[in-house]
């Protein structure tokens, strides 16, 4: 099985590009140029180079003692949450904000749901001078002021999302509409591995640095490359498009995703997208999608702003329908009392995200001498609202 | 022959007009539809609702939403819609995303409007290759017209291909926008519809977005076969309910 790209940009049925024509010029530009760009040897440099000294890669891959005690199995947090600006997001910003000053836009815009993809894009366009908008549902500006107040003192304008449920759904299609009006100078940096071909795959090889570190540290901590699984949560996908990559066609190492089941799968209140979704069009791909039978997209629900989408990126859905990955979810409660445990037990807050990805060992068993490699996607400072009113702290 | 063909052969400029089937009211469709051809519309595009119109604007979007909280779905739409040509000859398209017509089933999509006696469709997220690839055979076995759509930064090249892939008209958005947010035509316009009109392609085309009175429709329809208003339209149901559609067709033309 492969699980790359192919040429028009489906993973197995999933991916593509489902665009509006007013897209196709920009898209299509996008599509012919980026592996060219990503491949120029003054474009990887920039790349490294600002990974290294300005997002502080690489990011540890740590032994956790106490919790591979707790769980009778060896596990390692791939460290993201140490990154500049709190999360992975930050490797896709800095890798589409130097393609897009290569395609010569001046202008940024980024769609947010808990506002970590807002900050990461506000804070390059700081770093390049570039103009910025990020669209933000007005019920998530509502639940994530510091976030909007940190794009605000990055010289960022956050424009509400008012139409539809007001959240990401609704603020990536006003980030779309803004391209359509803006066809010329305007560059869309999409924060996950989602949206029309050739962006799943741009930002998942932009996020691919993770698996990459995590081979050779992982190779100088246990003499082996590949870990037995690799654990990563998904919302939209880019932290697990990222964290899998180097392994998928490694066949002998488990790729596990944890989605956000909200209150229950079928509470009605929800963002488990492989167990509820099905094949559909959102936002320029074909992929697994919440919706009615009428074909009108649902809204999800998770306690985590960024697991909070009704679909997936189609590398995932791929992943889920081969069955290469195994998909588990779990609820808020789960992964509350996840993150929690992490936190007494590593002095680590995770983000509520990661905390997901950590909710796995209430659903799995590994062995003892399994290594098991989960992706700490960001750290839990944005969440502390969240966990003192869940514990009331 | 297919009515849009037909139409597009008739010696005049032509008026389409765009509404959200389910808007204002969950069965005002038939209605609609009868009172736009008494009023001398030339042809309806009937919009299919959806959750997330992207190439729509704020005017769109907010009668899709109302319609589908009224109740609309591509079945009743389809039911509401099973007598229309015991009493409308004007050409019917239906306009709407491809999610809904994907999850009703393609063929059974296109089986169904060709029953009903549709004409065309319009899929704006459904593009050029997907359609050709997977398709274009669905839509011929069932004499239904793909509409594309060009915009000002469509390349000669892609304008060549889209006319070579199309039979009944291609849909020219005026500016780079979605619908409803411009306010008259300035010379940026002018230019391309003369650019486009000077490429002599094979379809004829009719201009859409931001077409909202007299003057836009007639510099609109200068150089081309047709206008099609939608936001605009909306608007004026949305202020004067579906009674009193011919006074918005005699402000246009």
């Amino acid at each position: 099985m492969n699980y790359n790209v192919t040429e028009k940009g489906y993973y197995g049925t999933f991916g593509g590009a489902y665009i509006p024509e007013m897209l196709y010029p920009n898209v299509e530009n996008l599509r012919k140029n980026y592996l060219k760009v990503m491949a120029e040897p003054d474009f990887k440099a920039e790349f490294d180079q600002l990974l290294k000294d300005y997002v502080g890669r690489p990011s540890p891959l740590y032994f956790a003692k106490r919790l591979s005690e707790k769980y009778n199995t060896k596990v390692y947090l791939k460290r993201e949450d140490l990154n500049h600006t709190g999360a992975h997001k930050v490797n896709n910003t800095i890798g589409q904000i130097l393609m897009a000053k290569k395609l010569g836009k001046q202008r940024i815009i980024a769609e947010t749901g808990a506002g970590q993809h807002g900050v990461a894009t506000a804070t390059v366009c700081a770093l390049m001078g570039m103009d910025c908008v990020v669209y933000m549902g007005e019920i998530d500006i509502a639940r994530q002021a510091p976030n909007v107040a940190r794009m605000k003192m990055l010289g960022a304008e956050v424009r509400p999302a008012l139409s539809g449920s007001k959240t990401l759904k609704d603020a990536t299609n006003e980030a779309i509409r803004d391209w359509i009006n803006n066809p010329v100078d305007t560059h869309y940096i999409i924060g996950s591995a989602i949206g029309p071909h050739p962006y799943p795959d741009m930002v998942t090889r932009f996020q691919s640095i993770i698996s990459e570190e995590i081979k050779w540290q992982l190779k100088e901590k246990e003499g082996r490359e590949n870990p037995d699984y690799v654990v990563a949560c998904i919302g939209g996908g880019s932290n697990a498009a990222g964290t899998y990559y180097h392994f998928l066609h490694e066949e002998e190492v488990g790729i596990i995703a944890v989605e956000a089941a909200g209150k229950g799968i079928n509470s009605g209140e929800s963002a488990a997208t492989s167990a509820l979704g099905k094949e559909g069009v959102i936002h320029g791909c074909k992929t697994l999608l919440m919706q009615t039978n009428d074909g009108q997209i649902t809204e999800p629900y998770s306690i985590s702003a960024g697991l909070d989408y009704p679909g997936v990126g189609p590398l995932h859905a791929h992943l889920y329908k081969s069955g290469r990955g195994e998909f588990y979810s779990a609820t808020d409660d789960e992964a509350m009392q996840s993150g929690l445990e992490l936190t007494k037990l590593e002095g680590i807050i995770p983000a509520i995200e990661s905390s997901h990805a950590l909710a796995i060992f209430k659903h799995k068993t590994f062995k003892p001498d399994d290594v098991v490699v989960i992706s700490l996607s960001g750290r839990g400072d944005k969440d502390l609202d969240n966990y003192i009113k869940y514990f009331n702290l | 022959m297919n009515r849009i063909n037909q139409k597009m052969q008739e010696d005049k400029k032509l008026l389409s007009l765009y509404f959200t089937a389910g808007y204002p009211e969950l069965n005002n469709t038939v209605k609609i539809i009868k009172d736009l051809e008494a009023s001398g519309i030339d042809m309806i595009e009937i919009g299919l609702p959806f959750s997330d119109p992207l190439a729509d604007g704020p005017t769109i979007q907010n009668s899709s939403t109302i319609a589908l909280k009224n109740g609309m779905t591509t079945k009743l739409l389809f039911e509401q819609l099973k007598d229309i040509r015991k009493t409308v000859s004007i050409p019917l398209i239906i306009m709407g995303y491809f999610n809904p017509m994907l999850q009703y089933g393609v063929e059974a999509f296109c089986a169904k409007c060709a029953e009903i006696g549709i004409d065309g469709l319009i899929m704006p997220d459904l593009p050029l290759a997907v359609y050709q690839d997977e398709y274009e055979a669905i839509f011929k076995k069932h004499n239904l017209k793909n509409i594309f759509l060009i915009t000002p930064q469509t390349s000669d090249e892609r304008i060549k291909e889209i006319d070579n892939a199309s039979d009944a008209f291609i849909y020219m958005v005026s500016s780079a926008s979605v619908t409803g947010s411009k306010t008259g035509f300035g010379q940026e316009q002018t230019d391309y519809f003369e650019r486009i009109a000077s490429m002599n392609l094979k379809n004829p085309q009719i201009i859409g977005f931001g077409i909202n009175n007299n003057e836009t429709y007639t510099q609109a329809t200068k150089e081309t076969k047709g206008a099609i208003i939608g936001s605009a339209f909306i608007k004026h149901l949305t202020e004067n309910g579906a009674d009193t559609i011919s006074d918005f067709v005699q402000k246009i033309r």
